[in-house]
């Protein structure tokens, strides 16, 4: 018999996968006692009452079995209603209702890549685009943003990534972890791009509610450009959803009818009760959007005042649940500011360098917390400061 | 008073949480912290500000309480309403709220007593003695669920993981 070695069965792509940037945090901060964390991608608030009472009363009328693979219609219904207000106006026929917005994600990918595609992911992002290009056959290319353009992609940066081989542009505004938003005037000369070089943009706007200055711009609205997206979105970030894994995708009804192939063998349909409570969502929701914005937009003034009077300067973020303020003036690495400030001061944040190496110098710091929490940790983190000057 | 922006903001922060810093109301209403002391003081001296009070969970002690909320009946008087009625009752310091009520009865009191005894005495002889008033019904709290926006046993969790991307 042959020496059995059950690591030759994994496949190199997933075995050449790096592990996640906040492992080493994750395991620390889980035992320690009263460590607080501003390290978290999540709402804090519950899912509002009426949506989970809708879940509830579907328990109860036994709607517990598969919806159709594409999800309910009168879902996908009021899906193509709620994006009207990002000036938008699609069919159910082009909406896959998704277990969240990363299997859109994975699904996009997939359907769309051959073997040697090109993927341009702009970072610092979040860190799923890259394996799930490199797993659907892709070759991810990185376009690193940078803090003088307060993290926004530029059509030249752009440009200077695309080559032949370019399919697909992802794009991830507002922003996971540096909070940037792209307004329409900035949008439109990348659209301009994405024309010229004849590309796909997956765009993920995951957090399109979380915009605090306006309303978020879909680069799908932009002219000529709706047939040439897939627009991720979901419930989990706008409606607080996110342990309900419910996403859904936008495009052209041909690449929705091809991604539904995939995600009927992977997936058959999305969890039931999630499709049920997240029309409730659709239907009731807004007012209970509105109050979460209300209060992530008071805790974003108060975390950007206080670490701008700390000395970590961030710039203003228009988007998201984060700020990405820079801890260069420490002189330390992001790893070792974490490192060092969890271990003295029991406060976890992410190092920059999670979502992107060109994240260096900086941290990602969420503010989906209440202001309690975020006061103790920004006294915390004063303390730590203090005793480094 | 018409209140602007800023104000409401103020306005909303304070019924919320009381004690948060000057400084961080004055960031949150985009204004500087010493316009908001003024504010504030101009709100206290047109008593649109009342009082700062905490809300508090005393099942969770020992101390003995008891409140009962009475429905009233009463006879308004000629000339002057419902308002000197009300303030006939609203002065006795057992009397927690009252309100003026559309409906079945005309005012609703509540009164806070040590024992249930307490509460009845005042109501036999202080309310139900009162000229006008022409019925009393009591009724007894027997659990506070929910307060001022404010739930008493909030059984919700933050059941995070510590850190995720």
């Amino acid at each position: 018999m042959k020496n059995f070695d059950i690591n030759s069965f994994i496949n190199k792509k997933v075995s050449d996968m790096p592990p996640s940037g906040i492992r080493k945090f994750f395991d620390i901060v889980s035992t320690m006692e009263g460590a607080i964390s501003l390290g978290v991608g999540e709402p804090d608030f519950a899912t509002p009452w009426h949506i989970r009472d809708a879940g509830i009363y579907s328990l109860e009328k036994a709607q517990t079995h598969y919806t159709s693979n594409s999800g309910l219609m009168e879902l996908r219904k009021e899906i193509c209603n709620y994006y009207k207000k990002f000036e938008l106006s699609y069919s159910p026929s082009e909406v896959l209702v998704t277990v969240g917005g990363s299997e859109g994600v994975d699904l996009a990918m997939r359907t769309v890549l051959e073997p040697g595609d090109e993927v341009l992911v702009h970072e610092p992002s979040f860190v799923c685009y890259k394996p799930c290009a490199v797993m659907a056959g892709g070759v991810p290319v990185t376009i690193e943003t940078t803090s003088e353009n307060g993290f926004k992609l530029t059509a030249e940066q752009l440009e200077a990534k695309i080559t032949p081989k370019t399919k697909m542009l992802v794009l991830s505004y507002p922003n996971n972890p540096t909070g940037a938003i792209m307004t329409r005037e900035e949008l439109e000369p990348i659209a301009e791009v994405v024309k010229k070089h004849n590309i796909l943009v997956l765009s993920d706007e995951i957090y399109a509610e979380m915009t605090y200055s306006g309303r978020h711009v879909s680069i799908a609205s932009l002219p000529d450009m709706k047939d040439r997206c897939i627009v991720i979105n979901g419930f989990s970030k706008a409606f607080a959803m996110t342990g309900w894994r419910l996403g859904f995708t936008l495009a052209n009804e041909a690449i929705t009818r091809a991604m539904t192939k995939v995600h009927q063998y992977g997936i058959m349909s999305a969890p039931t009760t999630s499709q049920y409570a997240a029309i409730e969502a659709l239907k009731n929701g807004e007012k209970s959007i509105r109050a979460m914005v209300e209060e992530y937009d008071d805790r974003r003034k108060l975390i950007v005042d206080a670490f701008n009077s700390m000395g970590l300067t961030c710039f203003d973020p228009q988007g998201a649940f984060y700020i990405f303020p820079s801890i260069q003036s420490t002189g330390l690495s992001s790893n070792d500011f974490c490192e060092q400030l969890l271990m003295e001061q029991k406060v976890a944040v992410v190092p920059g360098t999670a979502m992107g190496s060109c994240g260096e110098g900086f941290i990602r710091v969420s503010y989906a917390y209440s202001i309690k929490q975020i006061n103790d940790a920004v006294e915390r983190i004063q303390k730590f400061l203090n005793s480094r000057k | 008073m018409i209140i602007n922006e800023k104000t409401e903001k103020i306005l909303e922060l304070l019924e919320d949480d009381c004690m948060m810093s000057l400084e961080q109301m004055a960031t949150l209403a985009g204004i500087e912290a010493a316009e908001a002391a003024a504010l504030i003081d101009e709100l206290k001296d047109k008593k649109i500000i009342l009082k700062n009070r905490t809300v508090i969970n005393w099942e969770k002690t020992d101390k003995e309480f008891v409140t009962a909320q009475i429905a009233l009946n009463v006879v308004p008087q000629r000339g002057e309403g419902f308002d000197k009625i009300a303030e006939r009752i609203y002065k006795f310091p057992e009397v927690q709220s009252l309100y003026l009520m559309a409906g079945q009865y005309d005012l609703l009191v509540t009164i806070g007593g040590k024992t249930m005894k307490e509460v009845a005495q005042f109501v036999a002889n202080r309310l139900a003695t009162l000229e006008f008033v022409t019925g009393t019904s009591t009724h007894f709290v027997l659990k506070k669920y929910k307060e001022q926006g404010v739930i008493f046993d909030d059984n919700e969790i933050d059941d995070r993981q510590v850190i995720t991307l």
